[in-house]
Parts: C-alpha cells; structure tokens; sequence
C-alpha cells in the first residue's frame, strides 16, 4: 500500500488542518502574543508593553469579581447537576417495584419515557432557554411570581434577575435546568451495565437502597462521573456561562456585575470597550482556570479502576 | 495515598447461589413494603422533575397563542382564543423565516463540511502511519479542551482580514474548524475499529487510495457518521457564541442570534407574543427531530462525553 501515499495523506490532510490552523491554533497562539501588546483591535499599530496588561488585571476588581463567579460556575454547577442527576438515575434504574419473580432491582415504571423528556432541554439551544427563563423569571409578570402570587405567597415576589444577590444563582439554575437530563442519560447507562448479581447480593446482605448506591453503584459509574464532571466544568467555565449570563443579565452583567463571568469580561472588553489586548489577557486567565481545573479534576478523582 | 473501596458483595461469590432463587429476597414484611415506599417516593420525585422540565415549555407554547395584554396581565391563564396571526407575523415581519432560512443554510453547508473533512483526516491519521501522526492527533484533540472565547478576539480579525465577515461562507469555514476536533477524534477511533481487509482487497485490485476511501470506508463509517453527524448538527445549529462575534449583519444572522436581537429590540416594539412565536418555532423542529431520532440524538450526544 505504498503506492502514492504520501501524496494521497498530504492531499487528504491538507484542507482539514489548513481550516483548524487558520481558525483555531492561530488565533489561540495570536492571542497570547497580543496579551503583551497595547493593542486596541480598533487600528492595526500597536506596541509591545510587557506584563503591563497583567499587573493591569491583578488590579482590577472586575477581573477578581469575574473569576469568582466563573470558580463558583465551574464548583457549584458540576456539583449540584451530578448530583441531581445520579439521584434521578438511581431512581429511575433501581428505584422500582419488586415485581414477583422478577430481578431484586428494577427499574421504575416508564423509565424510558423519562429519559426522553428529561432530555428535551438539552437539545434546545442554550440561547433560547435563556429567553425563555428571562420572561420567566421577569418580577412583575413572569411565571414565577405569579405562581408564587397564585399558591397565596404574594408577599414573597423576588427580583430574580434584578437582585445582586440573586442573579448569579439564577443565572445557574438554568443551566441545571438544561443539563441534567443529559446526565440522568449518560449515567443510566452506565448503571444499566452493572449486573443485577451485585444489587441482589448486596441487598442479602441487608444492605439499604443508600448503602448499595455509595458502595455499588457510585464506585462502578466513577469513570463516568469524573468525564461528565470536567466536561460539565469546560461548558460552564465556557460557552455555556456566556450565552446565559449575556441574553439573560443585559447591561453590564447583572446588576453592578453581579453575574459577570471570564468569557463575558472577554468579550465585553474586546467587542465593547475596544481593549483587545487587554480581553486577550483575561482569555489567558481564562485558559489557565480551564486547564488547572481539568486537571485537579482528573487528579484528585483518581481511583483504582474497577472492573464487572 | 486513596485505597478503592470495593464493593462488599463480589461477583464470584454471590452469582452462583443468587441467581438461582426465584424470589431473590425473601425478606420479611417489613422489607417488602420498604420496596412499595421506594416506588411511590421515586416516581414522585421523577415526576416532578418531569414536569419542571415540560412546564417551562408548554407555557411558551401557550404564551405564543396569546394576545400582549393578557402575557402581561395573567401570564398562567389560557388564551382566550389561539392568536394565530402572532406566528404568522413573527414569521414574516419578525424576520423569522430569513433567519431560519440562514441556520439551514449555514447548519447544511458546515455538516457536509465538517463531515467529509472531518471524516477524511480522521481516515489517514487512523489507518496511515507516518512522521508526525501522533503530533497532528493531539493537535486537533486538543483543541476541544480549549476556551473558544480566548481565540475569539484574534479569530474575528483574521476573518475580517480575508473578508468572511458577515458572510454565510464564512461561519460554514468557521463551523467546520471549530467542529474538527471533536469530529477528528471520535472518528479516529471508529476508523480504528473497522476491518482493514476489505480496504487492501480493494486497493490489491487497483483501487486508488481515494477511490478506496470514498467507495469502501466511508459507506462501511456510516453509523459513526450518523452519531457525529447528530453532534454537529445539535451543537452548530444552537450555536450562539461564533454567530454573535462574527456576524453582526442584520440580514445575515442565525436564528439564535436573530431571536436575542428580537427580544432586545422588543424594548422599544412591544411584540411579546410575536417574540414568543418565533421562540416555539426555532424550538419545535429541534424537539421534533428529537422525538422522531431520539435514540440515535442520545447516542450521538452520549458518545461525545463519554470519551
């Protein structure tokens, strides 16, 4: 099979890499030689400033209060999606009935038909359920307060999104919203892989439906909980936490950038306020999270792998 | 150090004496009802959860039957009659049917793309061996890990300088780049794992490379085509992030786009049920396909996390 091959894979390879090149390492590379430049992204002259833009963003309270809420996005959000997911997964694939004659674990009644609108939102574009949920969670005629208005707590009519205080956790729960059919699916299926032997012998041994979640289930499904864990981080260090925080929390981010993450700051730095060198800088940053927290991730879950 | 906890109960001793009883656990009474209990409680909590994730979107459908009045006034009541003409006005003075009209295009032009180009490099760096293979492997995986906004600044320079900006063609080119890594390396390993004899079979009789690729691996790549093919289409046709930097032509946006412009815009315009009515129709396709495709949209979706 020697006949032409190199001019088959440089012919095959060419226009592929030739498009990931230009669009994507370039710029990426771009962008940390920009983070060293005054660079306003308005003219082409710029001029190289050292670690200028760096002390700059050490200073810069926006920047720290950004970070914070990314941290938060990237901890609480994992955590709390997972979690809520393994739970629903639990239930749905041992939480059953003990049929007569049937297996000691089963799963629950139309199960598949609860994997299959768990999953409606996962499929919608996360800009579109963020325009849903900013009607929804609108103080004076959205969903909420009035549901709120209609099981007689009248009294309690949150601003949601127009409370600093509030926003951010607004701003996540959609996402949890969005994502945890997603998981519920993923982890079914990892738990439909585990023979029914361990759950029967486990609850011989009288063991409770907690014990044989923590002792059985969980350390089988480790794997994919720890993939699902940095994949669930990357979107909400990344793309995800954009859409949501700029079509929900308009203006500057939330009120007294209460909502503002990294890639918000980016790009508001870049595309509003013609600091380009500067939004490069922040991307930097943003890097680094990414990268450091893919990696603790990876490290501190860390197990012995076990096999069925 | 961590030391694994092993589950109590091991495969070995318990199958054999276990599976063979009928009625597995012969507990008393009390056991038993312990198993009812469990079914009403995780039905409750799963209906719940059911019906936090449908409500949300049937009250959007509902809401875009209504008149602007009563969104306002009573947001939980029926319509008093359907308000059709709110779809039909979101359809044609909304923009809706040009903005839809430029996510087919742009979805269509980068799914073919990124699916022959995708499916062309994964081929030679699967089956080929040659100097660097390994380095341009990681180079495209590696890009999945990365935060795309960091590349955006510089991305949208180099678009505007080879004038793409604003350009259909342009965001298909962009797509297509930012869709190879993860296409690259799923179809990698599904290359990996088809036969290679009939591909030298093919080759001894005097097929080309080419010709062997088009002809034979690519029909045989079929089903990995399908589940990355769903990927792609989920994720570049709810793309929101590019098309907003990248495409800021009035005429020339992408539904997401177009319907977070609208909703700004309704500020000054007060159309909440048109809003709404383009809200349902950019979401009823999606759903649609959804429930027509389900389980090959989950193993699409599935496959692309468990890696």
């Amino acid at each position: 099979m020697q006949h032409g091959k190199y001019r088959f894979i440089v012919g095959f390879l060419a226009l592929p890499l030739g498009l990931y090149a230009l669009f994507v390492v370039w710029p990426f590379i771009q962008s940390i030689y920009y983070s060293f430049t005054d660079w306003t992204g308005l003219s082409p002259e710029f001029k190289m400033v050292g670690f200028d833009n760096y002390t700059r963003m050490i200073h810069d309270d926006i920047f720290w209060k950004s970070l914070e809420h990314s941290l938060l996005f990237a901890l609480v959000l994992p955590l709390v999606t997972i979690s809520l997911a393994l739970f629903f997964a639990f239930m749905i694939n041992v939480g059953g009935r003990r049929r007569r004659g049937g297996p000691a674990i089963s799963g629950v009644r139309g199960s598949s038909f609860y994997k299959i609108v768990y999953f409606f939102p996962q499929v919608l574009s996360i800009a579109i359920v963020a325009l849903l949920f900013a009607f929804a969670y609108n103080p004076d005629s959205g969903a909420i307060n009035s549901i709120l208005r209609g099981i007689g707590l009248g009294s309690v009519q949150p601003l949601w999104l127009g409370d600093p205080s509030l926003a951010l956790w607004c701003v996540m729960a959609v996402l949890v919203w969005s994502t945890v059919g997603f998981f519920v699916v993923l982890f079914s299926a990892g738990m439909a892989s585990i023979p029914t032997e361990l759950y029967e012998s486990a609850l011989l041994d009288g063991a409770g439906r907690a014990a044989t979640f923590f002792r059985i289930t969980l350390p089988l499904l480790w794997d994919t909980v720890q993939s699902g864990w940095v994949y669930m981080g990357i979107l909400a260090l990344g793309a995800e936490s954009f859409a949501v925080v700029q079509i929900m929390t308009t203006g500057p981010g939330g009120p007294d950038y209460s909502t503002t993450v990294l890639v918000l700051y980016v790009y508001q730095k870049a595309f509003r306020d013609g600091q380009a060198a500067y939004a490069t800088t922040i991307g930097v940053a943003l890097l680094v999270v990414t990268l450091a927290f893919a990696a603790i991730v990876m490290r501190l879950g860390r197990r012995e792998r076990l096999e069925f | 150090m961590k030391t694994t906890e092993t589950p109590a109960p091991l495969p070995a001793e318990s199958g054999a004496t276990v599976s063979k009883i009928d009625v597995p656990v012969p507990g008393p009474a009390g056991k038993k009802r312990e198993g009812g209990v469990l079914n009403v409680f995780s039905h409750g909590v799963l209906i719940i959860w059911a019906i936090m994730v449908v409500t949300p979107l049937l009250w959007a459908v509902m809401t875009s039957f209504k008149s602007d009045s009563s969104i306002f006034s009573s947001p939980w009541s029926l319509p008093d009659h359907l308000h059709f003409d709110n779809w039909s006005r979101a359809w044609t003075q909304a923009n809706m049917s040009d903005y839809f009209l430029n996510t087919v295009l742009v979805v269509g032009g980068s799914l073919i793309g990124t699916l022959v180009l995708g499916s062309m490099a994964a081929y030679v760096l699967a089956r080929f061996d040659f100097p660097g293979n390994r380095f341009i492997y990681y180079l495209f995986v590696g890009g999945m890990s990365f935060p795309i906004m960091l590349a955006l600044v510089p991305l949208f320079y180099v678009v505007n300088n080879m004038g793409l900006l604003n350009t259909i063609h342009g965001l298909i080119l962009v797509y297509i780049a930012y869709s190879l890594p993860f296409t690259v390396f799923f179809l990698t390993a599904f290359f990996r794992t088809l036969p290679t004899s009939v591909a030298e079979a093919a080759f001894v009789d005097g097929a080309s490379h080419t010709r062997t690729f088009f002809q034979i691996m690519l029909p045989m790549a079929k089903p990995g085509l399908i589940s990355v093919g769903i990927f792609n289409f989920l994720g570049q046709w709810n793309q929101y992030m590019l098309p907003t930097v990248l495409n800021t032509d009035p005429d020339k946006k992408v539904l997401t786009q177009g319907l977070v412009q609208l909703a700004v815009s309704q500020g000054y315009k007060g159309d909440w049920s048109g809003l709404f009515a383009g809200l349902v129709m950019a979401m009823l396709p999606v759903l649609g396909a959804y429930i027509v495709f389900q389980r090959q949209v989950v193993q699409g979706l599935t496959a692309g996390a468990l890696k």
